[in-house]
């Protein structure tokens, strides 16, 4: 499989402020890979310099075998950007806007297509200006894809979202992964990185604390299992159980018979266990263990 | 689908910006209705007199003279703004992530605000044949449209320029009409230039451009030009003016906001 981004010790500094402290990528093609962290980590900074809207202060970086920082019409041509902040004109119609940016690319999709792609229809022939917070960012990601990329970068692609278009979008990326498409998405959102991206990594403070698949980061795979279940009334528990809010908890490097255990206490003694519930640690929680230790 | 041609591209750029000035009204008026409501003024004030100084009559004299006025902010003024605008908006930084080269977007530019200086100097001439009876004389009139052309050529270069420099769309609106005003006053647009007007102020007029697009524009309907009516030395002095403006704009352009968006990102990553 061929190498989409390859990144080695990149660093970025805005005067003595060092943004991005030495960061290592390599994304193969086809690949989704989302990038996590705080605000103010260095993600931002990072994919801008892929883009090629910064210039490294440090390191080489190489993008769908371009350097970004040349700006390149071919380079350009190849890859969508949805920035995180950046309008589009106002006084455009939908279809307007995506007519006049499509074309500039050597291979566009059609208007009504995007549009389609997007759910846009109703609003295809209305003012920019006159378009929700979300449809605006559906335009937005409507115009990241119209040059038909063989890389998309999404910065933030969905925030601001309600649930239901945060779903659509998830579809549509799902839909561009399926095409083959390379994706570098930044997201604060857990579930998002959790149900699109094949590989995550975590940014903190201007360099990677961890990388891997959604499944492993951070060790989650080896990390104890969690079996959980509300107290049954009158019950007394074995010892090893911790217990809050009337919800009793138990890790176990052996959830199996563990469990077993637990199942077979609560049938002996009569008990319906409620709310019983196995779990590895959430992605949220591994990432807020490795981003707190910063 | 396959890419726009390079013309193709242009004539896209040029059909767009033509769009975005329309559909900002304040702008159009401002550019195209705003000089006529002047010389309605000038004509209401001072009647259609032949000024004696100049031995033309008024309209004679401030058709042109608004003419000028209108096709410096159609170039100077909105190019300077609207442009500096969308960089504010982001709009700059969008299409610099795209593969339209960045000569076409500002040929686009150029070329969309000369269609429009064409239009307002066109109606305000229109005008003043038609209402005030001005005179238009064949023989001089490829002298009028090359100094047209000088002219708007040297105030868009003068207006990337502006765009260029100013850290926001405010600012560019301040600086382009803070200057193209008094300017304005100084080259004998608003009033005319006589052998009593201060020595400095006609000097400060001298030094910049819009004197002498109204000198060489304004030669193209005297009465008393003989020939074809070209001022060579002004015109020559607006295209150095362009060639400089041209060049430093080119090299101080930013895509990005130095305030706004992007620096909140930079505060971001730095927090």
């Amino acid at each position: 499989m061929s190498v989409a981004i390859e990144v080695q010790g990149l660093h970025k500094s805005y005067g003595d402020v060092e943004a991005v402290k030495g960061i290592d990528l390599s994304i193969d093609a086809g690949e989704v890979f989302a990038l996590l962290g705080p605000n103010g980590a260095g993600k931002t900074t990072t994919v801008e310099i892929l883009e090629g809207h910064r210039k490294a202060t440090q390191g080489s970086v190489s993008v769908l075998g371009h350097d970004p920082a040349l700006a390149e019409r071919d380079f350009k041509d190849r890859v969508g950007i949805v920035l995180q902040e950046s309008s589009v004109e106002k006084e455009l119609t939908v279809r307007e806007a995506l007519s006049i940016y499509g074309g500039s690319y050597s291979k566009r999709l059609e208007v009504d297509n995007l549009i389609d792609i997007v759910g846009l229809h109703e609003k295809a022939d209305a003012r920019i200006g006159t378009l929700s917070g979300g449809q605006k960012r559906r335009l937005e990601l409507a115009l990241g894809i119209v040059g038909d990329p063989d890389l998309i970068f999404l910065d933030e692609p969905t925030t601001g979202f309600d649930p239901s278009a945060r779903r659509d979008a998830w579809k549509v990326i799902d839909n561009l992964r399926s095409l083959g498409k390379t994706i570098l998405l930044t997201t604060h959102y857990m579930d998002e990185a959790q149900n699109l991206s094949d590989r995550v990594a975590v940014i903190a403070d201007g360099v990677i604390v961890a990388e891997g698949t959604p499944d492993t980061l951070g060790g989650r795979e080896l990390a104890a299992t969690r079996i959980s279940f509300r107290v049954p009334d009158g019950a007394t528990l074995p010892s090893d159980f911790q217990i809050s809010n009337g919800v009793a908890s138990v890790q176990s490097g052996e959830p199996t018979k563990a469990l077993h255990k637990i199942t077979g206490w609560a049938i002996d003694n009569g008990h319906e266990l409620e709310d019983l519930s196995v779990t590895r640690p959430s992605l949220e929680e591994i990432y807020l263990a490795l981003t707190e230790a910063e | 689908m396959a890419r726009l041609s390079t013309a193709g591209l242009i004539r896209q750029q040029v059909g767009y910006e033509l769009k975005m000035f329309i559909r900002t009204p304040i702008a159009a008026f401002f550019t195209l209705i705003f000089p006529l409501l002047l010389l309605f003024i000038f004509g209401a004030l001072f009647g259609n007199e032949e000024i004696p100084e100049l031995g033309i009559t008024v309209a004679q004299y401030f058709a042109p003279a608004l003419a000028v006025f209108s096709a410096a902010s159609a170039t100077y003024t909105n190019i300077g703004v609207f442009t500096s605008f969308q960089r504010d908006e982001g709009i700059l930084k969008r299409v610099r992530g795209t593969p339209l080269p960045p000569w076409i977007f500002f040929v686009g530019k150029m070329l969309s605000s000369f269609l429009i200086a064409a239009a307002a100097v066109s109606a305000m001439m229109l005008v003043g044949v038609l209402v005030y009876d001005i005179q238009i004389m064949a023989s001089t009139l490829p002298a009028a449209i090359i100094s047209f052309f000088a002219g708007v050529i040297c105030f868009a270069a003068l207006g990337l320029l502006v765009a260029a420099v100013a850290p926001s769309g405010n600012a560019a609106t301040a600086i382009a009409n803070s200057t193209l005003l008094p300017l304005a006053f100084f080259s004998g647009l608003f009033i005319p230039l006589t052998d009593d007007s201060p020595t400095w102020l006609v000097t400060l007029g001298d030094i910049f451009p819009l004197k002498h697009f109204n000198d060489a524009f304004q030669a193209a309907f005297l009465p008393t030009t003989t020939g074809a009516g070209f001022d060579w030395p002004a015109i020559g002095y607006m295209l150095l003016w362009a060639a400089v403006a041209m060049l430093l704009a080119l090299r101080l352009f930013k895509w990005e906001s130095r305030s706004g968006g992007s620096e909140k990102n930079r505060a971001k990553a730095m927090s």
